[in-house]
Parts: structure tokens; sequence; C-alpha cells
């Protein structure tokens, strides 16, 4: 076991686990932050996606060492002083889930995107989107979404 | 911590609500059997039922053991209790799948939550509303009749009296009784339900704030884990956890072949079940290679036909034109996104157990048996979870974490990792079907045989008019465990029915659409022919050897469903679908934007096991299960989708959670015989990975 100091959401965290343990378990079950989500654990669903330093990252396959000197940000971050972002509001506009499992994991990504690249085509929404899966089949309004938060909620 | 899940028990729970007016149904009431609440042996509960709960500030409570999963009826359940106490959608609160809380339920399936709990809970809040206008006419002395309800207020004209729901229940506790005769607001009159009313609490999703059942924290919490066998039906023939026990804080808990561990991380409970080594006995098994023959050869039970009229023989002798084939799917996994997990804390002999579960009566019961306790002492509480599909009927997770907290004594969180879920839950059944059809050459249908072995009998039964008929399930000894899934057999049967036909069609040199006119009396059936045809612009639609247009239609559970397809072939055989259209009707709308969500993510579903989901199996064990080996839909496979929605507000709502992947398979299938001439007949009809035993199309996606 070893010492860690992680800055999540803008908040230093002390926790103590092996260095190789992800930092998706770490956040769940140690830090009970709890939005981020397992699917597979093997970097194939995107459910655990997280921002390391504004870049988007599959958090079952980081270990916490890894992240240690990143700057952590999970979906309980992105909301400001009860503001959501414009993706998050995206998502609600265009009721893009369904059970809503998945939805931590696509907001993640599609934030660390739009910052890449801010206004991306809907092949590039598709391409970039394409290791998120919604097993609910709520693809469509996802993307519309992604538009939607790419064009400051006009569409 | 302020993240530790917070929980009430039922009388802290009604004392926080205040005094109020509890709406009840006596046990006799008429939607008792409809509602499937005497299903499977269940007596109705000898006390008194709470349904609805009007508090003195006007916030309306509603209870039932329906569950969210991401169809949207903790929406539009609350939008029908709504309507009926002319209250805002706003003032609604659900309270559901939490047996402590709320009335007995058989579970979530079946899509029946719409036309059973639907008008069940419309009829206690339309007899709540009768109650407070009867209260308010005695307490003013005025006629009911004279009395007006708007927005929670009941409004007398001429004496200006007037009072808020709130206000006439505040400080006194009143039962009122049921007799199931309350007259309910037809479709026609609707203002609440029948609109877009949002996702109910959909800010919490999009913060990470909503607790799914894997999320639940309790106090002291631990971590279990559970040691699997190598193989089905294994028997243990050795165990050595020397070294998982000498792991700090882990506790070994073997009950016969169980053996589980505790420990005070997720990620030591892990290592502990690797450290330790088990030995299995595991028989020879079957697998993919001659599932079909396996399933014909080993029937489970006599079955009957479930339709049987004239002489198939003699019309088949006598027919034009002939065709008989057959077609298969493969078992398929649900693989729901958030997989089996449970949290299980005992307190005084009391187990109460939060976990994802479509039945948590059901778990309940199980977890009654496993533990011989009586009623009072099980609670399961079923947070809105990472959806099911038909596939978390049964309470493995919440079971595996209450014997592991029985024995550590403090409360047990266990979630199953994606192999696990793969692996140790059920699956979508195979099946084979074989079916024969004759027809006259003016595409008149004369006899039609339809063998389903294994897969079900849902949605066997023929749509369209056909003289002569044999339609017969075949129960098979399953090699794997099998269960429900979204749509249950209609999707295998309307594949096999809806592929023959477009051969029949074929045959005697039809169009598609036009055959199937031809034999259908079904008028909410054609009605959605016309529908999804016309919106896809069929007539025009002519394949060519790199494009291809299908069509397929049925009905099953109350909904009727016509899908369009056209698909695109490049000259590596790849597959992509382009576009489909579907056309769906389930009676009077109650939410046009949450149902166009279930149809269209029933679609996007469908495409899965029509292309190329398929578990792949053998001697005991899974042999795919990761997402890397088992190919999902994802963004890519998705085409164009365009659902047109029939509004049937003269017919009561049916569910639709189900029904609108039925049509897809055949669709695409008939897409893909009109572009290349060849017939796809299994599903899936391009998978990624050669499924042993089933033929190669050549055809890729």
């Amino acid at each position: 076991m070893t010492e860690f100091v992680l800055q999540v959401n803008g908040a230093s965290m002390r926790v103590e686990a092996p260095a190789e343990e992800s930092l998706l378990s770490v956040l769940r079950y140690r830090l009970n932050l709890t939005g981020t989500k397992y699917g597979c654990g093997e970097g194939e669903c995107g459910a655990c996606t997280v921002l390391l330093n504004g870049k988007a990252y599959r958090s079952c396959r980081v270990s916490v060492a890894a992240a240690a000197n990143a700057g952590i940000t999970t979906i309980e971050g992105l909301e400001r002083h009860g503001v959501l972002t414009p993706v998050q509001q995206a998502f609600v506009d265009e009721g893009a889930m369904q059970c809503g499992y998945c939805t931590s994991g696509m907001i993640v990504e599609a934030t660390a995107l739009l910052e890449e690249n801010p206004q991306p085509t809907e092949e590039q929404i598709v391409a970039r989107m394409n290791g998120n899966v919604c097993r609910c089949g709520t693809y469509p309004r996802i993307v519309a979404a992604v538009r939607r938060a790419a064009e400051g909620g006009r569409a | 911590m302020s993240a530790v899940t917070e929980w009430m028990d039922r009388r802290e729970f009604l004392k926080g609500l205040g005094a109020g007016l509890l709406v009840c149904l006596t046990h006799g009431g008429v939607m008792a059997q409809e509602s499937g609440r005497t299903f499977g042996g269940h007596a109705l509960p000898k006390e008194v039922s709470a349904w609805i709960h009007i508090g003195a500030d006007g916030k309306v409570t509603v209870y039932t053991g329906k569950v969210e999963v991401g169809q949207n009826i903790r929406t539009s359940l609350a939008q029908q209790v709504a309507e009926e106490l002319r209250v805002p959608f706003g003032r609604i609160a659900m309270v559901m799948g939490d047996t402590d809380l709320v009335p007995w339920d058989m579970g979530t399936f079946g899509s029946r939550t719409t036309p059973t709990m639907g008008p069940e809970l419309r009829m206690m809040a339309a007899a709540a509303r009768e109650e407070l206008l009867r209260k308010a006419a005695a307490q003013w002395k005025v006629s009911v009749t004279a009395l007006k309800v708007e927005d929670g207020r009941i409004v007398d004209a001429k004496s200006s009296h007037s009072a808020s729901y709130g206000e006439l229940t505040r400080g006194e506790k009143l039962v009122s009784v049921v007799e199931g005769q309350e007259a309910l607001t037809p479709a026609t009159e609707w203002k609440v339900a029948g609109t877009p009313v949002p996702k109910t609490e959909i800010r919490a999703f999009v913060t990470g704030e909503h607790k799914f059942p894997s999320d639940v924290v309790r106090p002291g919490m631990l971590f279990g884990a559970v040691v699997r066998p190598e193989g089905f039906n294994a028997k243990l023939i050795s165990v050595d956890t020397s070294a998982a026990e000498k792991m700090p804080g882990v506790q070994i808990v073997r009950e016969g072949d169980f053996i589980g561990v505790v420990a005070p991380a997720m990620y030591t409970a892990r290592q502990a079940v690797e450290a330790i080594h088990a030995k299995w006995d595991v028989p020879a098994q079957p697998s993919n290679d001659g599932l079909f023959d396996y399933l014909k050869s080993h029937p489970d039970g006599e079955s009957q036909p479930e339709h049987q009229a004239g002489s198939v023989e003699q019309a088949m002798a006598a027919a034009d034109v002939k065709v008989e084939d057959k077609y298969t799917v493969q078992y398929i996994a649900h693989a729901p996104l958030e997989p089996r997990a449970a949290v299980a804390e005992w307190n005084a002999g009391k187990v109460t157990v939060w976990t994802g579960t479509q039945r948590p009566f059901g778990v309940r019961d199980q977890l009654m048996e496993a533990f011989s306790l009586p009623v009072e002492k099980v609670r399961v509480v079923q947070p809105d979870m990472g959806s099911g599909y038909g596939g978390k009927h049964t309470g493995e997770a919440a079971l595996e974490a209450a014997r592991l907290s029985k024995a550590a004594g403090k409360p047990v969180k266990v979630v199953w990792t994606r192999e696990e879920e793969f692996t140790w839950a059920y699956l979508r059944p195979a099946g084979l079907m074989e079916l024969r059809a004759a027809a006259r050459r003016d595409g008149t249908l004369v006899a039609w045989e339809h063998h389903n072995y294994n897969s079900g009998p849902a949605a066997i039964s023929m749509p369209y008019v056909v003289a002569n008929q044999l339609i017969q399930y075949h129960p098979a000894q399953s090699p794997l465990r099998q269960g429900s899934y979204r749509s249950l057999a209609a999707t295998a049967n309307n594949f096999a029915r809806e592929s023959h036909m477009d051969a029949v069609a074929h045959a005697v040199g039809m169009d598609p659409v036009a055959f199937r006119l031809k034999n259908l009396a079904d008028l909410r059936l054609i009605a959605v022919v016309k529908a999804a045809t016309e919106r896809f612009g069929w007539e025009k639609a002519r394949s060519t050897a790199t494009r291809g247009y299908g069509f397929a239609c049925g009905n099953d559970k109350g909904g009727y469903v016509a899908a369009c397809a056209e698909v695109e072939i490049d000259g590596d055989k790849r597959v992509r679908i382009r576009r489909i259209v579907q056309a769906w009707e389930s009676g009077a709308i109650i939410n046009p934007d949450g149902l166009r969500n279930q149809v269209g993510g029933a679609i996007v579903q469908g495409i899965g096991g029509a292309m190329f989901e398929a578990i792949l199996f053998g001697n005991g064990r899974i042999l795919n299960p990761h997402f890397a080996d088992y190919r999902l839909p994802r963004f890519r496979d998705v085409p164009e989708v365009d659902v047109v929605l029939v509004d049937r507000k003269d017919l009561p709502s049916a569910g639709a959670g189900e029904s609108g992947l039925i049509c897809v398979a055949p669709a695409v299938g008939n897409a893909l015989f009109a572009a290349t001439g060849q017939r796809l007949r299994n599903m899936p009809m391009t998978p990624d990975r050669t499924v042993p035993g089933v033929a190669v199309s050549g055809l890729t996606s």
C-alpha cells in the first residue's frame, strides 16, 4: 500500500492503495466517487472515462500511481456552481439517454472531444465516440447532443 | 461520508410525509388478476396496500413495484397519475421497487407496465380525486357536481370556496377504498399524459449524482467476490485458500462448493480470489457446433401445437408454389452496461439488499428461501439501474452479497465483472425454426408450418390469413442457462417468418409488401405497413447489386411494427445498414418522446443480434466473455433511424419496450437478399468470427 495525494475535481484527496490498482477502482471504491462507472474493466466500453489534464482516459486502464501527478476530472467535477456544462445541458435537452449508465463516460468523452475539436463533423463525432458503448442504443441522440453542445446549444 | 446512502423504513418514511390521504386497494380489486399480482401462486398481500399518498403540502407520492431500467416508466407512470389527479407533473414522486414500501409486484417484464400498472395507478388517482371532491363538497355543503378540480385545487365557482389537496388532507389521515369502477380520463382529453414530458430526475444522470445499484455505499461496508467454477456443472475437487487467508483483512467464506471472500477493499477481494487455487471436475458438454441437432434431439417434455387448422399436408401437395427452409438464432447476451451488483446489510436478523433486478419481489423470495427468513426479515431495494433487457430477473449478486455479509457481520458489496456477467448470468435462448409454406400463383397463402425448437413461443402465431396451419413450439434441454430477453422469441420467430414470407413473395413473383398486404386482414398491422412504406418511399425503391431494400412486419404484446431497411454492400462484401424506417403503433401514446427513444433503441439493439452478436461456447465455458470478443452495436453501426409513431387515442396503451426489435433482422436480411440473391437464414447474419456449425455467408459488417 502506498499513500497518494490525488488532485480530483480541484481538491486534494489522500488515499492509500496499491500502486497498480486502477484509478477507476480507487475513485469508486476508496473515494466513493461513484459517478464514474465500471462497464468492462478492459477499456472496451468507455463507461469509466475521466479527464487527466483535460484528455480523456479509460480510468480502468490507468493505475492510481500513473494518475497521481495529473489533474483528474470526473463527471462530478464538470458542473460549476450549480451550472451544467454545455455538454451536460445538451444531453438533458436532447434526452440523450435511456438507463443513463453510459452517460458519465459519454459526457466526459464528448467534453474532451470538443476541447480538442470545437466544431467536429458528424463523422468525427462518430469516430471519436465509437469506443463508448450505449447498450440501450441511444446513439443518434448522443450524436445530436454533441452537435448541439458544439453549436452552443442552438441545435 | 456524505456519499453513504440513506434509507428509511416504511414507518419513518410515512412519518416524513406527514399526515395525508392514503388511497388503498382491497384485495378483491378488478385489476388484481390482470396486473399479475396473483401470478405464479402468489396470493395478494392480506394487508391493504397503499399506492398513493397525498401529503399536507400537496406532494403526491406513488408506490409501485415496477422498476425503472431505462424504459422511462418513472416518468410515464407519473404522467398518468398527474393526469387523473389533475395535479402538475412536478408534484408527483415515484417510489419504485422497494419491497418494504410498495405493493407486491410480479416484476418488470413482458411489456406489462403500461397496459396494467398504468390503468391501476390511474384508477387509484381517479379515486383519490373523487374522495377529495366528496370531502370538499361535504365541508362546503355543496354538490360534488358543482365543483371543479384544477392544478391540485378544488374550486366552487358559486360560493368562491377554494382549497388545495394539501389543505383538504391536512391533519387527517383518510383511507379510501377503491371498488375498481372509477371512470378514467379518455386519451383524447389528456393534458399531461400524451405529452413529451422529459425524463424525470434527468439532471442527476448528467452530473453523476444518481446512485445506481453498484454505486450504493453503506457505513462500514466491505467488499466481496466469489471464486467461479472452471465451467458449468462443475464439481469442486479441492481448494487451497492458504495464500488468500494471509492477505490483510481477508475472510474466506466456504459453504459446500461456494467459495467467497470478504475484504476491506474491492481490489483486495479480487486479489484474494485470484490467490485461491481450486480444482474442478468439468464434464464434457455441447458447443456451438452441432447445437441445433442437439436442441432438436433433446426435447424437454412433450409439446402440443400452438395452433392447428386445416391440413398443411394436403394443401402443400396441391399447391402451385412451395418453400421450405430452416432458420437459426444463436445464444446472445443481454450485456447490460451495469453488471449484476448488490450491497447487503444485516440488522437484528433482517437483511436489506440493494440490487439491480427486474423482480425485486422475486429476489426477496430467493433471499427468504436461501436464508429461511420470514417475509418481514427481507427487504430488497432497487435503485434505478443500468438496465437489464430481460437479463436481470434473478438475484445472484444479491444472494452472494447477503451470504458474505452474514458471514462478515458487516455490509458487503458485490459487483460482478464483465466476464462474470457474460458467463454466470443467463442468455437469450438459441433456436432452430423449420418452416414450410405454400401459395397460389396469385399470391394467396394456403399453407404455413412453423416449428420452433428451444427459442420460445412468443409471436409464433401467424399474423397472416392462412387456411391450413401447423404452428408448434418444441421446448428443448438447453446446454446453456437461458432465460428472458427483450422481446423473447418474437425476434427469432419473426426473423424466420418474415424471411420466409419474403422468399415466398419472390417465388410467386410478387412485390414483398404487396404480397403481405394481400394476405393480411389485421387493420392495425396494415396501418403500420402503410405508414412505414410510405415514409420510406418503398414504391420507388429498386434494389441493385450494391444497394438492397427489404421489408418486414409483425406484432406482439400489443405492439404493431413494420420496418423498411436499406443496405449497402461494397466490393469486399462488407455490409452497411444505411437506413431503417420503422412504424410503430401501441395504442394511445403516453409519452411520445420516451416512446421514440424506446423504439429507436430497440432498433439499435436489434442490429446487434441481427448482424454480429453470438455467444461462442464449448465444454461448459463461454469462449468470448469480453466486449473485445463479443461485438456490440456501436456508434459506427447505427444507420439513419426514422421512427414513425402512429397514435391511436381510441385504443388502450400497450407496452413499447420490446417489440421494436422484431423486424430489424428480417428487414435487413430481406434487403441483403434483394441485393445479392443470397438468403441469410442464420442470426447473426454477418458475424466477425465464424460461428462453428453455421455456414459462412461471405458477408461481413
